[in-house]
């Protein structure tokens, strides 16, 4: 966390970020972690002109049929190709996430920072709740939520939103606390600047750091989420190509079909361990550990 | 201290009762609505609604649940018209014999690995391991779950895929049966308490203490198993308890994997079929055990380490 210089501010910005993508790019973890991200977000931008195949075209004649020079990944319990199917499942996946995790951080970041810096009782009443909160299972109550509401991106993406935001606020107001405390902050306090400006120039950047290595994190854990739910039928619904329901429908043919799972399987696990791979790099550039936190 | 962290987990309890029940009190339909399902209006409506008692006002059934749930008494099922206690009971073991199994491989193994790995930091034997943790963390339980049971149960035909043994079973039928569940969610675990000793022992041996007994020339296992282990592994505890309460949606996933007849599996049952109060049940008794691991994470770290000790003491 180094403080970030006054002036000139945009071209120092763009310098910085610039000097933290240099910083991840030299590690082999962000190198390969960076590497995996971006070929899954090109190819979930770019799958629809590039697939073989319909992937909701159903051939009887064409059921779990292995990889052949046609079908280069062999077909499904009805007929469709799986690589095709491969190709597009993580559309869903990556919009949703995408989406959601930006907000998440957004809104338990700002409200962690603003209870990190009031304090007072409204703050202790607030982590009693986000306690609360976290002592119950991700997937209870994302399912009651998405039980109840549906399972349209309209719904998961707010549930998954506002689960995840909420460690992030305990997260911002420990990075906070943290901030606060330094020597940094109080010289520029002596220095005479103002409430806001000590806000802005001090606390936001360095924050910002932490909640940069979260919010990678998050997008991983909610990766996991996403993909889980669909894997129980609560997440995208057929004949929608989505890897972790591709893998619910051909494990029950795994036995003597097992391309149907290793598509799906080696590709969403491609893109999980990059984004990990890159949050490692990023947080180890920042000089963020972030083996000590719990995956709350 | 001891006091205070016992009264604020029992606010943290009660906070989750009044959420569970907040929560389900605003989700459209209740019970009845459930139970009945289309012939859901007018008279029978009505009746099935003073049945249950569910005309009354949402503060009286709450007392109501709520006194009940601490006598371990959570009503009867929407549907089946059991108690929920009975149900749960056998579930409950069933989670916790998987937890307990996981966590007996898992902490040895993740104590040993993480320390070694600390101390051999960026060597070939820590790239290893902390790389495979990274894969073993990320991956998410069906997928890992599904590998497993292809190579071990598919193709070599070693440990059973899937669990057949009922709920009420005695635990030693569980066995081989419970294998690779304890596997999977062993290998999540693992990664994750590995990680985090790993760099607490990293931190701990560059900590100035340990750099003079190093320039003092005390032999280097002894400043390990005296100096830096005791330190390292302290503020452990506490991420061990919190992993715990991550894993907690794991295990559903785990349970719905390998059909095992755990708490999780029920869970999921309750919420397909609408049982609300089978969820609010199980929500509770989930949220109280995270409750109660993270509580007794704070007090083993307080009473092993000397200073919290002594202040805990003084302060009760």
């Amino acid at each position: 966390m180094t403080e970030v210089a006054a002036t000139p501010a945009e071209n120092t910005r763009l310098q910085r970020t610039l000097g933290i993508l240099r910083d991840v790019m030299v590690r082999p973890s962000g190198a390969i972690g960076l590497t995996l991200v971006t070929f899954h977000v090109i190819l979930a931008v770019i799958s629809p002109w590039i697939v073989p195949y319909d992937y909701k075209a159903m051939n009887s004649l064409l059921m779990l049929n292995g990889p052949s020079g046609a079908h280069w990944l062999g077909t499904d319990h009805l007929g469709r190709d799986v690589l095709t199917r491969v190709l597009l499942g993580g559309r869903e996946a990556l919009l949703v996430t995408g989406v959601a995790t930006p907000i998440a951080v957004i809104w338990g970041g700002l409200l962690g920072i603003f209870f990190g810096l009031v304090g007072g009782r409204l703050d202790e009443v607030l982590m009693r709740v986000v306690d609360a909160f976290l002592s119950l299972p991700w997937i209870l109550k994302m399912l009651v939520l998405i039980v109840t509401f549906g399972t349209g991106i309209e719904v998961l993406i707010p549930t998954l939103a506002f689960f995840y935001g909420i460690p992030v606020i305990r997260i911002a107001r420990a990075a906070t606390h943290d901030v606060v405390a330094r020597d940094f902050v109080s010289a520029a306090r002596a220095r005479g600047h103002g409430r806001i400006t000590v806000i802005r120039r001090e606390l936001l950047p360095n924050v910002l750091d932490t909640l940069m290595v979260e919010g990678a994190m998050r997008w991983s854990w909610m990766l996991l989420a996403f993909s889980s739910l669909s894997f129980l039928g609560f997440g995208v619904s057929p004949p929608t190509p989505d890897w972790g329901l591709m893998i619910a429908d051909a494990r029950g043919f795994m036995s003597f079909a097992p391309w149907g799972v290793l598509g799906p399987v080696i590709a969403l696990s491609s893109l999980i361990i990059g984004i990990n791979l890159t949050a490692d790099a990023l947080a180890k550039a920042l000089g963020i550990d972030r083996a000590q936190k719990a995956p709350v | 201290m001891l006091m205070r962290r016992l009264f604020l987990g029992a606010i943290t309890v009660w906070i989750v009762s009044i959420i569970i029940f907040a929560g389900v009190e605003v989700l459209p339909g209740d019970a009845c609505t459930a139970f009945l399902e289309r012939e859901a209006q007018g008279k029978l409506l009505e009746n099935c609604r003073e049945a249950q008692g569910l005309n009354r006002s949402a503060a009286e059934r709450y007392f109501d649940w709520a006194s009940g749930a601490v006598r371990g008494d959570f009503g009867v099922s929407a549907n089946g018209q059991k108690s929920i206690s009975e149900l749960v009971g056998n579930r409950l073991r069933n989670s916790l014999l998987l937890a307990v199994c996981a966590l007996a491989i898992g902490v040895p193994l993740a104590i040993f690995l993480g320390v070694v790995t600390g101390l051999r930091r960026e060597k070939p034997v820590d790239l290893v391991f902390s790389s495979t943790a990274v894969f073993a963390m990320t991956i998410p339980e069906f997928v890992s779950a599904t590998v497993l049971i292809l190579v071990f149960s598919v193709w070599l035909g070693w440990l059973p895929g899937i669990v057949l043994t009922s709920a009420g079973a005695p635990i030693s039928e569980f066995f081989p049966e419970i294998v690779l569940p304890v596997i999977v969610l062993g290998m999540v675990m693992t990664a994750h308490i590995l990680r985090m000793v790993r760099s607490s022992v990293i931190e701990v041996m560059a900590g100035e203490y340990v750099q003079m007994a190093i320039l003092k020339g005390v032999p280097y296992w002894h400043i390990v198993f005296r100096h830096a282990l005791p330190n390292a592994l302290l503020p452990a505890i506490n991420v061990v308890a919190l992993t715990i309460a991550w894993l907690l949606g794991g295990v559903v996933v785990i349970e719905v994997v390998f059909n095992y007849p755990g708490l999780g599996r029920m869970m999921i049952d309750a919420i397909s079929d609408r049982d609300l109060p089978v969820v609010q049940a199980i929500a509770l008794i989930v949220a109280t055990v995270y409750v109660g691991v993270n509580l007794t994470a704070d007090l083993m770290t307080m009473f092993l380490n000397p200073r919290l000790r002594t202040h805990a003491l003084r302060g009760s």
